[in-house]
């Protein structure tokens, strides 16, 4: 790793841990959203990092680009300026801790299962190439079966829409 | 280190055009607007008014700058900074001409990246672009321009869909992510809009939806929100917000040109002229006709389409262009099948 | 009754595949506007071209001077009386002697005032004038910001005597003739 990449690096990790952070103690949603859009652009500098450009473009695109903007859109609409407070609020909030202690389990679980296929990764692995090659060579079942569960989910946005009718 | 300066001296000249041309894009909206409606437009600054631009920017220097009282004034700062520099960022993909190769056979790209997934970081930027007008929008505290930043979002990504899969298909033609490759593939008369012509058409539709150019200039429709996301904007601030929207059109004219048009490809010139510096300029030239055509073609619908109501336009972006692109699609991948057999 | 023979009825039917298309009425409005890129300006460019005006035209009054540099108003009167609009008012005052170089008659108007925002440049006042004073020239009112401006005293409507200007396209034969016969004037 040159000096460059490094300083990059370090750059980047604290940028988003920092905003992050700001994501949860901000006391305005939409400045939580734009936090978590800064978080995500932070997260596309570290795929870049590591030369995924194909991963970096579509995390901002997808992410950044469409799913902040439908939060942005929702916060916005529903104009979400009071803060709730009060000991029941606390309570609820403490009730969250066990599900987000479970994910932080698994991934810190993942984390070290993956740790040792970190450094075989190669310059090229993420461009578009490769990664397409890998993705309708390898794991062309998984892929599929990803696609339609994508499918599930957008006929059921559909039902849930068309309900009332 | 040279190439470094290169690249720099480059990035500059790329800002600098886009700067200049969205400026000339105002006198020009204006002239033509005025020539579609038998008048003569702007004639008094300079001869046939061509200081206009620089009388306007002058103007919008000198106006009182206002923030209203119950805005938020962090976020009502970054909303058209982020509009201009998004803007401004699109034209590093863009390949502006053939590479200048000289003597010694080292080429000068005039192309600042020619990055593997260069349409992707378009998409990119280009999604980044609606930040802009929702954070101005929202900061403004003004129900005008929180609607217009609500309508400006849902229609951009509405037609960021439709214009992503009429993209899909010109990558399966060509088979590439890299602008300067896919360029490079029109060679002569191989333009990609004619094999792509229903894809074109939805892009070019798209286009005008994600640049808020008239017939869909919902956000800042004045017959019904006054001056939407930007109507509590004075001074620079506006005018970053106008600007971005013009270097926005010249952006998309650019990528309407290089994807469907060719670039600077241009049948028989390249057979005349060898000289590689006549090349690059030449190629250049071609690339910023066809670039101005389209600015032309922009203003030309704008002056001459009503704009949509709400429901039409979310309308002709959900039911019409998402399923004819996806049947452009599989035409396609049909085609390209049959082809390999 | 049919105006011109380009009225279409409108008819409320299923549109047909190339209407629902839109696309040829979208390139036939474009061929349209494209045509009118090449069609000749309407515009003048008002400082430098100006659109030829009405020999009669009737702009911003004047007081006549007559031929020796004196005010022909007389104070009479009739040009306010017949203003429509009510635009003219007047306070007269007697000539003091040693005054007779100033004003032509024994009585003349102190102050002569015309609202040009009221007035309608009828012509009136002109045609009512028993003493050939007031007459409506080609000059156009000036714009201003300010209402009090437009009630034009003598400072701006009375003649300077080193500026004479020419009202004789407004005192034709005809014109004589027609301001003889009192029966023809409107406020007999």
């Amino acid at each position: 790793m040159n000096p460059i990449t490094e300083y990059t690096f370090y750059a980047l990790s604290f940028l988003s841990i920092l905003s992050g952070l700001m994501v949860i103690f901000s006391r305005n949603p939409v400045h939580s959203v734009l936090y978590l859009v800064l978080t995500f652009f932070t997260i596309a500098g570290h795929f870049l990092l590591m030369s995924a450009h194909f991963l970096a473009a579509v995390h901002v695109i997808v992410y950044s680009g469409a799913i902040m903007v439908l939060f942005l859109y929702v916060i916005m609409m529903l104009n979400l300026n009071k803060q709730p407070e009060g000991w029941s609020n606390f309570l609820q909030g403490m009730f969250w801790v066990f599900p987000s202690g479970l994910l932080l389990i698994t991934l810190v679980g993942v984390l070290r299962a993956g740790s040792d296929m970190m450094t075989g990764a190669g310059k090229n692995i993420g461009t578009v190439e490769n990664l397409g090659r890998v993705l309708f060579n390898d794991f062309l079942l998984p892929f599929e079966i990803s696609s339609i569960l994508f499918l599930a989910g957008m006929v059921g946005a559909v039902m849930v829409g068309k309900k009332e009718s | 280190m040279e190439w470094i300066l290169y690249k720099t001296i480059l990035v500059v000249c790329v800002f600098g055009l886009s700067l200049f041309v969205a400026m000339y894009s105002t006198y020009a909206e204006r002239k033509v607007a005025a020539f579609l409606q038998d008048r003569l437009g702007p004639n008094r600054a300079g001869p046939f008014g061509i200081l206009q631009p620089l009388a306007d920017g002058v103007k919008m220097f000198m106006k009182e700058e206002i923030i209203p009282q119950n805005a938020n004034r962090w976020l009502f700062v970054l909303g058209p900074g982020i509009a201009m520099f998004t803007a401004c960022m699109t034209g590093a993909v863009i390949p502006w001409g053939k590479d200048f190769v000289n003597a010694e056979g080292v080429h000068f790209p005039l192309q600042v990246t020619d990055v593997n997934i260069g349409l992707l970081y378009l998409f990119g930027v280009v999604s980044i672009g609606v930040y802009g007008i929702m954070i101005g929008g929202w900061a403004s505290n003004n129900k005008y321009s929180l609607l217009g930043a609500l309508r400006a979002s849902s229609q951009m990504i509405s037609y960021e869909l439709a214009m992503g899969l009429s993209i899909i298909a010109l990558v399966m033609l060509s088979g590439t992510l890299s602008v300067g490759e896919i360029v490079e593939q029109q060679q002569g008369w191989r333009w990609n809009v004619l094999y792509q012509p229903l894809g074109f058409l939805i892009f070019l539709i798209c286009a005008f939806a994600e640049t808020n150019r008239a017939p869909f200039d919902l956000p800042e429709c004045e017959t019904e929100l006054v001056g939407g996301y930007h109507t509590e904007y004075s001074s620079m601030k506006l005018g970053f917000f106008l600007f971005a929207e013009y270097i926005n059109m010249f952006i998309s004219a650019a990528v309407i040109s290089t994807l469907y048009f060719g670039g600077y490809n241009f049948p028989f010139v390249y057979k005349y002229i060898t000289d590689p510096l006549w090349v690059s300029v030449v190629s250049f030239v071609v690339t910023m006709m066809k670039v101005s055509f389209f600015i032309f073609v922009f203003m030309w619908v704008r002056w001459t389409l009503p704009r949509f109501r709400y429901d039409q336009l979310m309308h002709l972006g959900w039911k019409v262009l998402i399923p004819l692109s996806i049947i452009n699609i599989l035409i396609t991948g049909v085609v390209l099948l049959v082809r390999n057999l | 009754m049919n105006l011109t023979n380009r009225s279409v009825v409108v008819v409320k039917k299923e549109m047909t595949f190339l209407e629902k298309l839109y696309l040829p009425a979208i390139l036939g409005g474009m061929w349209i506007t494209i045509r009118h890129l090449f069609k000749k300006k309407a515009t003048v460019n008002y400082p430098e071209e100006k659109r030829p005006m009405s020999k009669t035209f009737r702009g911003h009054h004047v007081l006549k001077l007559d031929e020796q540099g004196r005010e022909r108003c007389t104070a009479c009167g009739l040009c306010a009386v017949a203003c429509p609009a009510e635009a003219i008012t007047m306070v007269s005052a007697e000539r003091k002697p040693g005054e007779e170089h100033l004003y032509r008659e024994e009585k003349y108007a102190s102050v002569y005032e015309i609202n040009m925002l009221r007035c309608i440049f009828c012509g009136d006042c002109e045609e009512a004038c028993p003493k050939e004073a007031i007459f409506l020239t080609d000059r156009l009112v000036d714009a201003d910001y300010k209402r009090g401006t437009f009630v034009y005293g003598k400072d701006k409507l009375t003649e300077k005597p080193d500026k004479p200007i020419d009202v004789s396209p407004r005192q034709t034969k005809e014109v004589l003739e027609f301001k003889k016969n009192k029966k023809f004037a409107h406020n007999n």
